[in-house]
């Protein structure tokens, strides 16, 4: 340290030591204060960064949140069992079953408009939802049951406080006798709020407080698998043959070239190629997961291409030596040693390419998959959507229970997300390794 | 043997009945700065006229020289010499360079390994390699020394494949030492006996030749004195190829020497004449530490 002191001390020639210290302790304090700036200009970023981000996410939760919770009207439903054919429970009349017991509470209302404004608090589907509650359970024919029925979007929006009563009746979705029915409702204890477990296990529909992503879920979920499928083999062959077969010349290096390119084509030229080629062409099946798989493998290649190289190109040489050395194959470099290092890799590139490939609407509306389909899909090759463009769909939809139910669908879709990112970098810690 | 003899018959070549073929060094008149070898011994594998080519720049000028069967040369000079690149291309590791090309002849036993008939994996079997870093495969001690075995099919049972590494890991004196960890990651051991690692999957696959790179350049002086040791061992079985940057090694363990410089061959023949009397002024100074 005196060594060091001394050396500070020592003045430039020529210039007085007072001078020359005080010269020197000017440019030690703009250094730091240069330094100092500079870690606040990375510290600023990353805040605004995070705060961006902490806002959408805030914002989607705040306009999201209602949609995980569901109002439901209980009503006690008379099942006649001279009114309902045991053998062919499905033919009876369960609209006048339910339509009785709900304006049962109310017999001062006579008039039939009134009474259909009655019927507009409960969803539509009720009579639908008695008719396959009693077919799966005929035990219930001949009995009286208390049954909850999913509330009509504008009682949900009530109920959750999103409607402002005191405003003028003109100017909000439910008329004021709409409002003292439900008051009357609630006096007789027959609504409650519950997790809405309709929005994962529902296909789509057009009344917000029966609509539900599982028809969106399983449609990314098999687009996703056949984008897998096509891309993963494919991908692992083209970058071990890239990495470890392939001259290198003037047509490799145009192949490389045009792999980076492809990955940086936007996605709504693949949409563009797929319903020209698949569609329009082959005459593959519109709306059909089978084609958004390959138009988001197509997509996806690149990536897994680009990051199965780079693991591939990470795997030390010396371990390509050592195997050669002892008279493996190419071949045998690749299966024993080369791919069982990079697969780490590939695998993290592979679930990186294939979230990105979640997240992706253009092309997927192109070929079809923003159709109205109620029904979840049963294979490849049904008409199924996928979460983003549910999600499109939703937010399009006027219905005020959409609003909140698209935010939920974000979060859930973020969700599935987060998840796969973090599945790739749990795998790239867990197989890690060094030599 | 019976690979080499398979590819001459195809060629049209006889082979003595014991499969041992001599191919006698050319005349000294050939080779100028040639030692002439006073003593009459086998000849394993010769070079003849081999350049070699990395892209446009050659690296490796013309050198032709003999290596006797059983007994360890060494390749010494300074760096850049072309030492390593004639090494990798006795077993055509260079194959595996991109942009790399070579003209001339290696003849193993007779036949020129880079004759198209030739299968370059058998060919690497036979001529096995030691690399100036240890590399041991990130696996177990076990599946290193039992890789070679495995893909060559040399072992018919657990059993067998059991003893060939057991056999090899003792003949490198690692045995002792690894005995009750066989299944821990080879990455795990200590540098020397890494390298030793290497030396017993590179005789796992029986190969008649064993070339190796600078195998102790990483290694501190007990570990070299132990891998030394292990050369002298293996040389009453192995033809050794060593390429050295260390002279006192060479010394001490081969019989004949190399000198290499520039890319062309200087010198060769006895170890003792090479380092007590050598013919060439470039060789005379090297050793004598005036440059390299």
């Amino acid at each position: 340290m005196s060594s060091l002191d001394q050396s500070l001390k020592v003045s430039g020639p020529g210039a007085a030591p007072d001078d020359a210290a005080a010269q020197r302790d000017r440019r030690s304090r703009r250094r730091k204060t240069a330094n100092l700036r500079f870690k606040l200009y990375g510290l600023a970023a990353i805040v605004f960064a995070v705060g961006m981000l902490a806002t959408l996410v805030v914002s989607l939760i705040m306009t999201g949140y209602p949609a995980f919770t569901q109002t439901m009207v209980r009503l006690d439903i008379e099942l006649p069992a001279s009114e309902i054919d045991a053998a062919a429970p499905s033919d009876a009349n369960y609209g006048k079953f339910f339509r009785d017991a709900l304006y049962g509470l109310f017999p001062e209302v006579k008039s039939p408009p009134q009474r259909r404004n009655i019927a507009r608090l409960v969803t539509q589907d009720a009579e639908y939802m008695l008719r396959d509650t009693v077919v799966a359970y005929p035990s219930m024919i001949g009995k009286t049951h208390s049954i909850e029925f999913t509330a009509s979007d504008i009682l949900n929006q009530l109920h959750i406080g999103a409607i402002d009563r005191e405003l003028p009746s003109d100017r909000r979705s439910i008329s004021d006798a709409q409002i003292a029915w439900y008051d009357k409702l609630v006096a007789q204890g027959r609504i409650r709020a519950v997790f809405n477990t309709a929005l994962f296990t529902e296909a789509d529909s057009r009344h917000p407080e029966i609509a539900g992503l599982w028809g969106a879920i399983t449609g990314s979920f098999y687009a996703l698998m056949v984008c897998f499928i096509l891309s993963f083999p494919m991908g692992i062959a083209a970058a071990v043959y890239l990495e470890e077969f392939a001259p290198k010349n003037r047509w490799t290096d145009l192949i490389e070239i045009n792999i980076n390119n492809l990955a940086a084509v936007p996605s709504i030229v693949f949409g563009l190629l797929g319903l020209a080629v698949f569609l329009n062409f082959f005459g593959l099946p519109r709306s059909a997961p089978l084609v958004g798989g390959m138009v988001l493998a197509l997509m996806t290649l690149p990536t897994i291409i680009i990051a199965g190289r780079a693991a591939i190109k990470a795997v030390p040489p010396s371990i390509r030596d050592a195997a050669l050395g002892v008279g493996a194959s190419a071949q045998q470099v690749a299966w024993h040693h080369t791919l069982p290092l990079a697969m780490p890799g590939i695998l993290t590139g592979t679930i990186i390419g294939l979230a990105q490939a979640l997240g992706e609407t253009a092309p997927l509306l192109l070929i079809g998959m923003n159709a109205f389909i109620t029904q979840q899909p049963g294979g490849i090759l049904e008409p199924a959507t996928a979460l983003p463009t549910q999600i499109y769909i939703w937010a399009d939809s006027p219905e005020r229970g959409f609003v909140s139910r698209t935010s939920a669908a974000i979060l859930v879709l973020l969700g599935f997300l987060v998840l796969m990112n973090g599945v790739a970098v749990w795998m790239r810690k867990r197989f890690e390794r060094r030599w | 043997m019976t690979f080499l003899e398979g590819q001459a018959e195809r060629q049209g070549i006889a082979i003595g009945a014991s499969g041992d073929t001599r191919v006698r060094s050319a005349s000294p008149a050939a080779h100028p700065a040639t030692v002439a070898t006073s003593e009459e011994t086998p000849i394993k594998m010769t070079a003849r006229k081999l350049s070699v080519f990395y892209g446009e720049k050659q690296a490796l000028f013309d050198v032709s020289l003999d290596i006797p069967d059983r007994q360890i040369m060494a390749f010494i000079g300074p760096s850049g010499c072309g030492k390593s690149t004639f090494l990798r291309s006795l077993n055509r590791m260079n194959d595996t360079i991109a942009g790399c090309t070579m003209t001339g002849e290696v003849m193993v036993d007779g036949i020129n390994i880079y004759d198209r008939v030739v299968d370059v994996v058998e060919l690497r079997r036979r001529i096995g390699m030691v690399f100036q870093k240890p590399n041991p495969f990130p696996k177990s001690i076990y599946d290193n020394v039992a890789y070679g075995p495995r893909i060559h099919g040399l072992a018919s049972s657990k059993e067998e494949l059991d003893e060939i590494v057991q056999t090899c890991l003792a003949r490198t004196g690692l045995l002792d030492e690894v005995s009750t960890r066989l299944h821990e990651p080879g990455t795990s051991l200590s540098g020397g006996q890494q390298q030793r690692l290497c030396i017993a999957r590179a005789i796992a696959v029986s190969p008649d030749i064993i070339l190796m790179d600078e195998p102790c350049s990483a290694l501190d002086p007990i570990a070299t004195a132990r891998v030394e040791e292990l050369m002298q061992e293996l040389q009453k079985n192995y033809t050794i190829v060593i390429v050295t940057h260390n002279m006192q090694q060479a010394a001490r363990v081969s019989q004949r020497t190399a000198f290499f410089h520039l890319g062309t061959l200087v010198e060769w023949g006895m170890t003792e004449q090479i380092f007590t009397s050598p013919v060439d002024d470039r060789t005379q100074g090297y050793i004598t530490g005036r440059y390299g």
